[in-house]
């Protein structure tokens, strides 16, 4: 019952809310988010006296139904026989039953993601307001993601709702000539929904998991419509694939994280491998190069099990183009190692220097690493370092086994 | 933070000059790890590479064929980088690996717009 409830929130909170937000409108998000929230409210109470239904979620939609059913009965009798006396109003509600079916929650999923993703909001907002709408995040969790407050957060996603009920965005799909534009946020917050469960700190690696089938769950449901099946959609689900086939390589039975060239390739996924080939394979089409078509290439070769200058000047030159199209201090470091494995050490260490990065725990990892065997003093200083500035536990643990490994004090 | 512009001269023309394919995929990759070295360090903003093709027009209307005015002073292409001072901006553009090439050259300016911008 303690993880059934969280899970559940997790992947029937935003269909319901997506459901009812397409039939409520958007100006009723509000009342879309409380009845569900209500939903999950009644369902810890009664779940924890008689135990969970045998059908949990739809049980959950049975109840939301209900409830939603009533809000539009007391709606209707203050629009049909109260309002329309009192201002001249005509009913705008009718009593239609809610329609929870796997085609309805696909639709209006789908099309939420555009309404919630719309350009009136600034691209953080929007990622908040996915996060929470079409994820089923927790405000902490948000708040966590961005690292920023909690009450920030909250601000942010009000004034969100507000633009986007100020712009009357209708929840249907965009345009055929907008769809591209369009589909950049949706990519960037199902991007970040996977990162979130393969980079998670936590050490729940049931959840993690979920998290990373949920966001690839969401781009499958844009390639499965002809209008959303854009290579690039294609390039990010096949990057997701090629990710996720390392899921039980780099996750010990503690949760801990094994780094890549420790990883039992044995317990590398091939049937993801060849899913994230035959993605990549459907992105090739088209003019765009995405920074998930680098990203995707640059996470096939990592599949190649077989080391070789080959593997490595690819995935060097995919992160030198990547870092022209969109930088970020994790690819920049990933890319000096990388440059290490073709040009050398000594050379790497004259690149990451470069990078005005002193304050990353992971630019200190890395020059640590290029240190040895050549300057196991300058390493060490920079293990040290690295272990100063790592935020979370498992972070230092591994700096610390690390520090162990080559025979160096604490 | 202000952005310089990288041009980069040389012989696009004569015969002789011009790489093998195997030399020209080894030079693109130096050329890739120069600008992927520029975008690691968050200063890339920028750049194009331009055909071979291409007209000049000088005074009186002539117009000739050839990206050039001089042979070597053809210009093969351009990137647009961040820095703090012209000798930063010159310090990265000194690593340009075409400079391995006798009688190439590159030139560093300050981009000062006089554009309006949208």
């Amino acid at each position: 019952m303690t993880t059934l409830i969280p899970h559940l929130f997790r992947t029937e909170y935003r269909k319901i809310v997506s459901v009812l937000c397409r039939r409520f409108g958007f100006r009723e998000i509000e009342t879309a988010e409380d009845i569900v929230s209500d939903t999950f409210l009644t369902a810890a109470q009664s779940w924890g006296i008689e135990g969970a239904p045998p059908n949990p979620a739809g049980w959950l939609y049975e109840v939301a139904k209900n409830k939603a059913r009533n809000y539009l009965h007391r709606q209707s009798i203050l629009n049909d026989k109260i309002l329309p006396e009192m201002l001249g109003w005509e009913s705008k509600f009718d009593e239609n039953e809610i329609d929870l079916s796997p085609v309805n929650i696909n639709d209006s999923q789908l099309q939420m993601m555009f309404a919630v993703c719309h350009p009136a909001i600034s691209a953080e907002s929007q990622i908040a307001l996915s996060l929470r709408i079409l994820c089923g995040f927790g405000i902490e969790e948000i708040a966590d993601a961005f690292q920023l407050s909690k009450d920030t957060i909250n601000k942010r996603l009000l004034r969100a709702k507000e633009k986007l009920r100020e712009a009357n965005i209708p929840i249907e799909m965009p345009d055929t000539g907008e769809i591209s534009a369009r589909l950049e946020p949706v990519l960037t917050t199902i991007y970040l929904l996977f990162n979130e469960g393969y980079y998670s700190v936590s050490k729940n690696k049931v959840l993690r998991k979920d998290l990373c089938l949920e966001a690839m769950r969401l781009c499958t449901m844009l390639i499965e419509n002809a209008q959303t099946n854009e290579p690039q959609v294609n390039a990010l689900l096949s990057l997701m694939c090629f990710h996720a086939s390392r899921f039980e390589a780099r996750l010990n039975g503690e949760g801990a994280l094994v780094i890549y060239e420790e990883q039992d390739t044995d317990l590398w996924n091939t049937d993801l491998v060849s899913k994230g080939g035959y993605f990549l394979r459907c992105a090739a089409g088209g003019k765009t190069l995405s920074r998930y078509h680098l990203e995707a290439a640059i996470a096939y070769w990592h599949t190649v099990k077989t080391e070789g200058s080959e593997k490595w000047e690819n995935i060097l030159q995919c992160y030198n183009q990547l870092l022209q199209l969109h930088y970020s201090p994790a690819a920049a470091l990933s890319r000096t190692y990388a440059f290490s494995k073709v040009h050398g050490k000594e050379a790497a260490i004259r690149e990451a220097e470069k990078l005005g990065l002193t304050g990353n725990h992971f630019y200190h990892l890395l020059l640590g690493e290029l240190s040895f065997p050549a300057d196991p003093l300058n390493g060490q200083e920079h293990f040290k370092k690295a272990l100063a500035l790592a935020k979370t536990e498992t972070e230092k643990h591994a700096i610390l086994r690390k520090l162990r490994q080559n025979n160096l004090p604490k | 933070m202000d952005e310089y512009i990288v041009f980069m001269r040389l012989d696009l023309i004569t015969k002789d000059a011009q790489p093998s394919p195997e030399q020209l995929q080894v030079y693109m990759q130096q050329y890739q790890d120069w600008v992927g070295g520029i975008a690691a360090q968050n200063k890339f903003a920028g750049g194009k590479g331009l055909s071979t093709e291409g007209k000049v027009i000088t005074f009186n209307d002539v117009v000739t064929d050839g990206p050039f005015v001089e042979l070597k002073e053809s210009i093969a292409g351009f990137i647009i980088i961040k820095a703090e001072s012209l000798e930063e901006a010159t310090e990265m553009a000194r690593a340009c690996p075409i400079l391995k090439g006798e009688g190439n050259s590159v030139e560093v300016r300050m981009i000062t717009t006089v554009h309006p911008q949208a």
